[in-house]
């Protein structure tokens, strides 16, 4: 349905987006991952058509959408602080988007009452929208861009603002809704559980380039990057030295045998990815317990070598332990990636 | 806000321009437990000068004009008739000249608000300008540009040979508005254009998307969240207007008698204090309420904001209308605010015209003679003295007014530091003389002090009056933001209670009485209306000086006229570096 081709912006003469490249299929969930500054909330704005890209197309259904303006482009848009217009109230809020596109009153009324109802505000429609709460406004904004019905929703770090439980619920409700309406959408955020629990899809978005792109738990099984790895906070990224042809890695930590997909010469400079649970066929690893914290209902343990385990039993400080993890290689290491970053 | 200074308030600038509004941040909270007799005593003390003053100098002709405005032999009906002519003039002038500065200032605010170009900054500098100048040299300036004997008409009758001045600009409704719009634009782009770069972009681009063409996004988000701004502009332009005398008297004429000018003639030409007082009343009715209206919205007005959207609503112009927009503006914007500013300065050095009725040939050019003739006295001058004289006066008195509101502002100020019950009673009524204009102060000293008016202290005392205000406005903040804690912390380092003051309340202290003797400085060598019916013949001010000049005919006149005030715009440009120069970070522009 949606494609986006090639598309390149700078910012004050700094490259922000390198060409890129995806397609949205329809009743898909796309999500726009990457850390803040990497220019995810200026590739929607492109989308939207309230930024220009320096080349590159965006197309809707084959048609290059360049000279359409982004009121006729019937793409909604939720942004991280609502932007909820503070002179109405909750109903003119909502209805705002049917009385630009000339709905009749009853059909606004009916249709204003339909979607307070699938965001669970009815009886909302003459609150104040500042005198609402956090969550609350965040669910009008949803409704708000709902109403019209968009042939594409948009999120932009939609739920930043907000706490943790709520962020939860309300990433379920959003997860449901888009479900049931079956609108696609993009959802930009920072925040791998979020984007974890909504998309279909994901794209890592890292220095103007996406990295990674596939379903959410692919991406979890084979980040692909040792920048992805880290950011996605796998495990420990291990640093290590290809030692001969049958896949034998040097590190701090000892020798391993790593097999991967890569084609590495003898000498090469790789990274590890360690993960950190325990499981039942996987590398040995030992070490001496350095520090010990509980973390909800594990310990988190620190070996003196600086490596990082999740166990349901710790054992105390200053003893040794033995635990079996996965290891794998994640590439090549370059020059940005120095060894214990 | 300053209905008081003459007319469109010259001499003041935009970051104290509104003493009306407390900084209510800077009052901190009463200790707990009683007061002892001696802190009492203490606050009596610091009171009691400033509220003398004002109880003489204020109250007193206050209530002189009340008594005036209620005999039953002022309320006939030859008095009535040129107070609602005036009264009906004055509202009809300030409601087109409010449309009119919103017409360039809106837009001017929209430039400043979302586009960045080249000379932005200056440009800005430079609107804010105007209306810190005195009345008399905007007056001067506007004549040097399109009077009679100005750039516009000069050049007209040389080139193409007329022998009258093409141009009719002085003495039209136009030269009134014209000035109007000059003044107070700076408020609009000021309070709107802050409005404007503070709105969150994202309500504009989510009105986008769900909809909403351009048209739209402004009728239906943007000017609804203007709303509070643009009203709280309209009516403090529309207050300034109102109270407007000095551009009114010196452009317009007397065929245009607003309330102020018809209490100047009624009071000075036709010697009917009860008139005077009458309309006096009226006017002073008209501000109070209007600058109510203006605190109250003013209040309003900084609501829709989003953080760091000020940037954000930024861009360079794109687009051919953009660029076409940014161009035309900014060409406005320095045709209407730049032009009147650069041809007083280059009129006070240029002979254009015959320096009295001469015939044959006259050498144009440059001329250096208006400045000199300033120190000579002629016998068939305006002046017994020589007209320098003037700028003599004026500096004696601008010195007695800073001087006389400091020792009564900084006793003011320091008890208003820290508010008991009497302050919170105190402060507004401290503030209450700006709602009275300059011409009604001079009107009550008139009324009050007949028989002294021939000692030249009147007019310094006057000044104080105007500047007072500002001056407690000024010195209170800095007052306050001293906080005790560092008076303690000096205290149990071992400085006795001289040296801590020394060490923690003279270095801020130091600015901001500079600060506020500059502003008192600056607004007692402009002052007009108070002047204009208090100064004795014989002791001239600068301002009198230019009105004087200007309304004598002959082109050395005009001439020295000209010099004046291109003097007296210079030492108010160098009043208004030393105030910016001191102002302290963070205070508020409105």
């Amino acid at each position: 349905m949606l494609e986006v081709r090639d598309i390149h912006k700078s910012y004050e003469g700094q490259p922000l987006l390198m060409g890129i490249s995806f397609t949205l299929e329809p009743r898909q969930t796309i999500c726009l991952l990457g850390p803040s500054g990497s220019g995810k909330s200026t590739l929607l704005r492109i989308i939207a058509g309230l930024e220009t890209a320096e080349r590159g197309q965006v197309l809707w259904q084959g048609r290059d959408l360049a000279g359409t303006p982004p009121h006729l482009r019937d793409f909604g848009l939720v942004f991280q602080d609502y932007a909820l217009f503070p002179h109405m109230d909750v109903a003119d809020n909502v209805s705002f988007g049917l009385k630009m596109k000339g709905w009749p009153d009853d059909d606004r009324t009916s249709r204003l009452a339909e979607v307070l109802e699938l965001v669970n505000l009815s009886g909302f429609e003459h609150r104040d929208v500042t005198a609402l709460s956090g969550g609350e406004q965040q669910r009008v904004a949803l409704a708000r861009a709902l109403a019209p019905r968009p042939r594409l929703l948009m999120f932009d770090e939609p739920l930043g603002a907000l706490d943790r439980a709520l962020r939860e619920e309300l990433i379920g409700q959003l997860r449901l809704i888009l479900h049931r309406t079956g609108i696609p959408s993009i959802y930009v955020t920072h925040d791998q559980e979020e984007a974890f629990g909504i998309a279909h899809r994901i794209l890592l978005l890292h220095e103007g380039r996406i990295v990674r792109a596939g379903e959410p738990h692919h991406v979890w099984a084979r980040p692909g990057s040792t920048w992805a790895a880290g950011f996605l906070g796998l495990g420990n990224i291990l640093p290590a030295t290809v030692l001969d042809t049958r896949a034998r890695m040097k590190t701090r930590c000892g020798i391993f045998v790593v097999h991967c997909a890569h084609q590495h010469h003898v000498g090469d400079e790789i990274n590890l990815l360690v993960r950190p649970k325990a499981v039942a066929q996987g590398t040995l690893f030992k070490g001496i317990v350095r520090d010990r914290v509980f973390e909800q209902d594990e310990f988190k343990i620190t070996l003196s070598n600086g490596l990082y385990f999740y166990l349901a039993q710790a054992p105390h400080v200053g003893k040794g332990i033995t635990i079996r993890v996965r290891m794998e290689c994640l590439g090549r290491r370059s020059d940005s990636e120095a060894p214990g970053s | 806000m300053d209905p008081g200074l003459d007319g469109s308030g010259p001499a003041l600038s935009l970051h104290n321009a509104v003493p009306f509004r407390t900084p209510q941040g800077n009052f901190e909270q009463p200790p707990p437990g009683r007061r002892g007799a001696a802190w009492r005593l203490q606050r009596l003390a610091l009171w009691l000068l400033p509220l003398s003053f004002l109880a003489v100098f204020f109250f007193l002709p206050f209530f002189r004009i009340l008594g005036y405005s209620f005999s039953l032999d002022t309320l006939t009906a030859p008095n009535l008739e040129p107070a609602v002519q005036s009264l009906f003039f004055t509202f009809y002038q300030a409601v087109l000249s409010t449309l009119l500065t919103l017409g360039i200032g809106l837009p001017a605010a929209i430039l400043f608000a979302h586009y960045n170009f080249p000379g932005k900054s200056l440009l800005r500098a430079l609107t804010a300008v105007p209306f810190m100048l005195p009345t008399v040299v905007v007056a001067a300036g506007f004549n040097a540009l399109l009077g009679p004997r100005g750039w516009l008409n000069l050049i007209a009758m040389h080139s193409l040979g007329l022998s009258v001045p093409p141009i009719t600009f002085v003495g039209t409704l136009g030269a009134i508005l014209l000035a109007h719009v000059f003044y107070n634009t700076t408020i609009v782009i000021r309070i709107v254009g802050t409005a404007l770069s503070n709105l969150d972009p994202k309500l504009q681009q989510a009105a986008r998307s769900l909809g909403a063409d351009p048209p739209r996004v402004w009728w239906n988000i943007v000017l609804p969240l203007l709303r509070p701004s643009l009203l709280a502009a309209s009516l403090l332009v529309f207050l300034f207007d109102f109270t407007s005398f000095g551009v009114i008297l010196l452009l317009g004429g007397p065929s245009f008698a607003t309330l102020e000018v018809q209490i100047y003639i009624q009071a000075l030409q036709l010697l009917n204090l009860p008139l005077a007082s009458l309309l006096a009343l009226l006017q002073l009715l008209c501000t109070i309420a209007f600058s109510i209206l203006y605190t109250r919205t003013a209040g309003r007005t900084l609501v829709q904001t989003a953080p760091r959207s000020a940037e954000f609503n930024l861009r360079k112009s794109t687009t051919v209308r953009e660029k076409a927009f940014v161009a035309v503006m900014i060409f406005v914007l320095c045709l209407l605010l730049i032009l009147p500013m650069l041809s007083l300065p280059l009129r006070s050095v240029s002979r254009l015209d015959a320096d009295r009725g001469q015939r044959g040939q006259i050498q144009t050019g440059f001329t250096t003679d208006y400045f000199t003739e300033l120190f000579i006295n002629r016998r068939d001058s305006v002046f017994y003295v020589p007209p320098i004289q003037a700028a003599t006066n004026s500096l004696g008195y601008a010195c007695a007014t800073v001087l006389l509101s400091l020792s009564l502002g900084l006793p003011a100020a320091s008890a208003l530091t820290k508010p008991g019950r009497m302050e919170r009673i105190l402060d507004p009524i401290l503030i209450l003389p700006l709602g009275a204009s300059a011409v009604t102060l001079g009107l009550g000293f008139i009324v009050t002090f007949g028989r002294w008016l021939s000692f030249p202290w009147m007019v310094p005392l006057a000044h104080t009056l105007v500047a007072l205000p500002f001056v407690i406005r000024t010195l209170q903040p800095a007052l306050a933001s001293i906080p005790d804690r560092l008076r303690q912390a000096a205290a149990s380092l071992g400085a006795s209670p001289f040296r801590s003051w020394l060490a923690v309340d003279w270095p801020i202290l130091r600015r901001a009485t500079l600060s506020a003797g500059s502003f008192a400085f600056t607004i007692s060598l402009g002052e007009f209306g108070a002047t204009s019916l208090l100064s004795r013949p014989e002791y001239p001010t600068i301002p009198i000086a230019i009105y004087r000049f200007l309304s004598q005919p002959g082109g050395l006149n005009y001439g020295q006229a000209m010099a004046m005030a291109t003097l007296l715009m210079a030492l108010t440009a160098a009043g208004m570096l030393v105030i910016e120069k001191l102002r302290l970070p963070g205070v508020a522009e409105f």
